[in-house]
């Protein structure tokens, strides 16, 4: 028998094979995370505790009714305006003495809320109202505290708070992480988030 | 003068291509490597609102999933058009939740559990009613850490 040499496997069509398998897995993929707004419930509590005393002044409340129409301090609103509207509550600032706070830019209203750690919105809705809706108002909400916190955190450590947290999350952050960590501690004790949510009324 | 001209050849020569497959799979073994198959079939309406102030929601070994929203197309005929919960991969009740989230602890490291994060994925156009009983639940099984799952965008698109 003649020895032949063993014929080349032909290879062209194998990058065919791999660009089939290839769009396969691009179609199926989803690299991006979920994202969304995080928050934290209360825990159970005991029918016996009596709830804290509040001042009028000190509550912000936000009723969402089942038309998904927005009262804000029995006022009619549009959302665009309730940003606004909780910064303004928030970043008050009306309290005088050992309330008085030092880091607040509001009109200083006597009749509104007297600083920020003692401020509460209250958030309503009804059972009817759309998600949606309650999920647009949460997000303004939380906005009016985020950018409250930026400017604190802005004026006193020049970079904005979420990019602290981004840095105390960021595992080649090389700076003082414990540091920081207090830092953030400390924006945070002044703007707490105070979104107390009653139960849907029917 | 000289004569800068070279000859031409009258033909282009062939790419070489022999290097093309290996391009491919590299790239085929990323996408491999990076994709997350879906875990559940979703069996409700599942349109997220918008929401522009959020966290990413990292670590998916650390994440349990409530689903909730109207039944879509298919499963209207047996399950009407009200909005119903989604555990894993069968609708459930409200009053199964609980047991749902002591399941999932089960499953998870003991160091691991205080870190359990319960995302919300709810449909826009559910009402407050089932959410609240979703948060109430949560609440009673101690499951406090919670998010509600979004779509990134301005939050006036939820209006539309």
């Amino acid at each position: 028998m003649a020895r032949r040499s063993t014929p080349e496997v032909n290879a062209g069509s194998l990058a065919d094979i791999a660009f089939l398998l290839l769009i396969f897995f691009l179609v199926t993929t989803t690299i991006e995370t979920d994202s969304g707004i995080s928050r934290k419930l209360p825990p159970m509590q005991d029918e016996e505790v009596v709830p804290p005393v509040i001042k009028e002044k000190n509550i912000f409340q936000v009723i969402v009714n089942r038309n998904n129409d927005l009262l804000v301090e029995d006022e009619l609103m549009e959302l665009s305006e309730l940003r606004e509207a909780a910064k303004a509550f928030l970043d008050n600032g009306g309290g005088v003495g050992p309330e008085a706070c030092d880091y607040c830019e509001g009109a200083g209203d006597p009749t509104s809320s007297d600083n920020p750690v003692k401020a509460v919105i209250m958030l309503v809705n009804d059972r009817q109202t759309e998600y949606g809706t309650y999920i647009a108002v949460q997000n303004e909400l939380v906005g009016a505290y985020n950018e409250l916190r930026d400017r604190t955190a802005q004026r006193m450590f020049g970079k904005s708070f979420q990019q602290m947290e981004a840095d105390f999350n960021d595992v080649r952050y090389t700076g003082n992480k414990d540091r920081l960590k207090e830092q953030i501690e400390q924006v945070r004790d002044m703007w707490p988030q105070k979104l107390s949510e009653a139960d849907p009324k029917n | 003068m000289a004569k800068f001209n070279k000859k031409k050849s009258s033909e282009l020569p062939a790419i070489n291509t022999s290097a093309l497959p290996d391009i491919v799979f590299m790239l085929l073994f990323f996408f491999m490597v990076a994709t997350v198959m879906r875990e559940n079939t979703l069996k409700i309406q599942n349109v997220l609102p918008y929401a522009d102030q959020v966290e990413k929601l990292d670590k998916k070994d650390l994440v349990m999933y409530i689903y909730a929203g109207k039944p879509s197309e298919r499963y209207r005929q047996s399950f009407g058009t009200e909005a119903r919960i989604q555990l894993n991969d069968n609708f459930a009740d409200v009053s199964e939740i609980q047991q749902f989230i002591y399941s999932e602890r089960e499953s998870k490291r003991e160091e691991l559990v205080p870190f359990l994060t319960t995302a919300l994925k709810v449909d826009h156009e559910t009402n407050m009613g089932l959410v609240s009983d979703i948060k109430m639940e949560l609440r009673k099984a101690e499951a406090l850490k919670i998010n509600y799952t979004t779509r990134t965008g301005e939050a006036s698109q939820n209006f539309d």
